[in-house]
């Protein structure tokens, strides 16, 4: 008696590479905008950023329904925590709001891979990474999706964050400056084009300083 | 099963047929500080009456937003006031996720209208003890109510700043002399294009500085209906705790569901 083996899945994955970098007074959060299944590209302009709060903008790859169901109940318990609290909450509160989501869903988890950037409540850029049930650690850059592998590796070899282990603690925020940084983002995102299929068509990237919020688009390759 | 010999009755019959907690409750919304509404073709004012007990406390919140497109000002039990405030909000949030779309504030009234009765049906509880603004509630709200009486008729095509202005003056008729500051008064707008929110102190005293300087005329006396504008707004008297209602974004006619 072989074990039954599922005839379908309750998930797909939609494709596509997130990228976020903080620094020290801003933070660049990026997607590129192809939304995919197997072998086939469903639209070419799915924005997968989304703006939570003043101060911190998600970033997701992975299976859209589920990410746009997290996005929904995140924006829902923002709303009753501003509500209770009269204030819009910082960037590190949503980060752990984004955790405790997640995992409430452990046992059938939000297929959702999760880059949170914003700005914490000194200024600084921040930017936390998470995976699908909620792990998370605060870092200065981070990539998600299917281009993850291709991209982590390039950001590591310029923005090398120090060890978290180090003492003194050392800022992970890099020292380029917001420029520099948008310029890495659109280096990153055109070399993973090349070689992931997934990852393509458009970047969207959204930048976050004290000045507000900016958004900018960059035209990619399309096969 | 659940018998003991403790008489747990709270809400209890009259001989004449009437509920004594729900007159109760009515009257403790009389006893609280007083709330008033406006309506015209496109803005909703609420303002409201903001005294602290002492210059060392501070005043008690009477104003809250629901949603974007819904307000509440409450007279009464504060606490009961909070706590149905809560579940409005809650309500409107779940609404919003699930269709995607603001709560109509018709539904929003009705549901909170059957959740208030649930409370003069069972022995062991009690009505809320707080009136969701209908028109003006509170006390010495009748002066407002006159005020009012005497204008509504006019709110319907009123500017912004002048239901602005109106519920000013209504508000400080029920101060019977004392002279209105920005810091014993709240005002919140909700309108066409701009979702509620509750004006600062600052723009508030502006606006009262701007009007004191125009002495208000004798108006012509029409007889009015018994009921002043923004009362249609509000759910029906119900036999539940108080007058219920929550200011209504114009153009959602309240009971079309």
């Amino acid at each position: 008696m072989t074990k039954q083996q599922a005839n379908w899945s309750p998930y797909d994955n939609n494709g596509g590479s997130c990228v976020a970098i903080a620094g020290a007074d801003y933070c660049v959060i990026a997607a590129d905008t192809r939304m995919s299944s197997g072998y086939n590209i469903l639209t070419r302009e799915y924005s997968k950023i989304c703006k939570l709060a003043d101060k911190a903008v998600m970033a997701s790859s992975g299976f859209q329904a589920d990410v746009n169901a997290l996005q929904k109940q995140l924006a829902a318990k923002h709303l009753t925590y501003q509500h209770q609290h009269n204030k819009q909450m910082s960037c590190p509160a949503m980060a752990q709001l984004l955790s405790n989501t997640l995992y409430y869903k452990r046992f059938f988890p939000y297929y959702a891979f999760n880059v949170l950037g914003g700005l914490d409540s000194e200024g600084k850029g921040c930017v936390f990474t998470y995976d699908a049930v909620g792990s998370y650690e605060r870092v200065g850059y981070s990539s998600q999706g299917s281009g993850s592998t291709l991209i982590m590796p390039f950001l590591d070899n310029q923005l090398k964050s120090p060890s978290p282990l180090l003492l003194p603690a050392q800022d992970a925020v890099t020292p380029l400056s917001e420029s520099e940084a948008v310029d890495l983002v659109k280096t990153v995102f055109a070399s993973a084009t090349e070689r992931d299929i997934y990852t393509g068509d458009k970047l969207e990237i959204v930048v976050l300083n004290a000045g507000g919020i900016h958004r900018e688009y960059m035209e990619l390759r399309k096969d | 099963m659940f018998r003991n010999q403790y008489d747990t009755d709270v809400t209890t019959w009259s001989p004449t047929g009437r509920l004594f907690q729900v007159e109760y409750s009515m009257e403790a919304v009389k006893q609280g500080s007083a709330a008033i509404g406006l309506r015209s073709k496109t803005h909703v004012v609420l303002a409201c009456v903001n005294k602290a007990n002492s210059e060392l406390s501070s005043h008690q919140k009477k104003i809250f937003k629901v949603d974007d497109h819904i307000g509440v000002a409450i007279a009464g039990l504060t606490a009961d006031g909070r706590v149905l405030s809560r579940y409005m909000r809650s309500e409107a949030i779940n609404h919003s996720f699930t269709y995607e779309s603001p709560l109509p504030v018709g539904r929003l009234v009705v549901q909170l209208a059957d959740k208030a009765q649930v409370c003069t049906q069972r022995s062991w509880k009690r009505p809320y003890g707080v009136g969701l603004l209908a028109f003006a509630i509170g006390s010495r709200s009748q002066a407002a109510k006159t005020y009012l009486e005497r204008r509504f008729e006019n709110f319907t095509n009123s500017s912004r700043e002048d239901l602005i202005k109106d519920a000013l003056i209504a508000t400080r008729e029920t101060l019977q002399g004392e002279k209105l500051k920005s810091s014993i008064c709240t005002v919140s707008v909700v309108g066409v294009g701009e979702p509620f929110h509750i004006l600062d102190q600052e723009t508030v005293q502006q606006l009262i500085d701007t009007f004191e300087l125009v002495t208000e005329e004798e108006p012509p006396a029409p007889e009015p209906a018994s009921e002043p504008a923004a009362a249609d707004q509000g759910g029906a008297e119900q036999g539940a705790g108080a007058e219920q209602g929550a200011a209504p974004d114009e153009g959602v006619a309240p009971m079309d569901i």
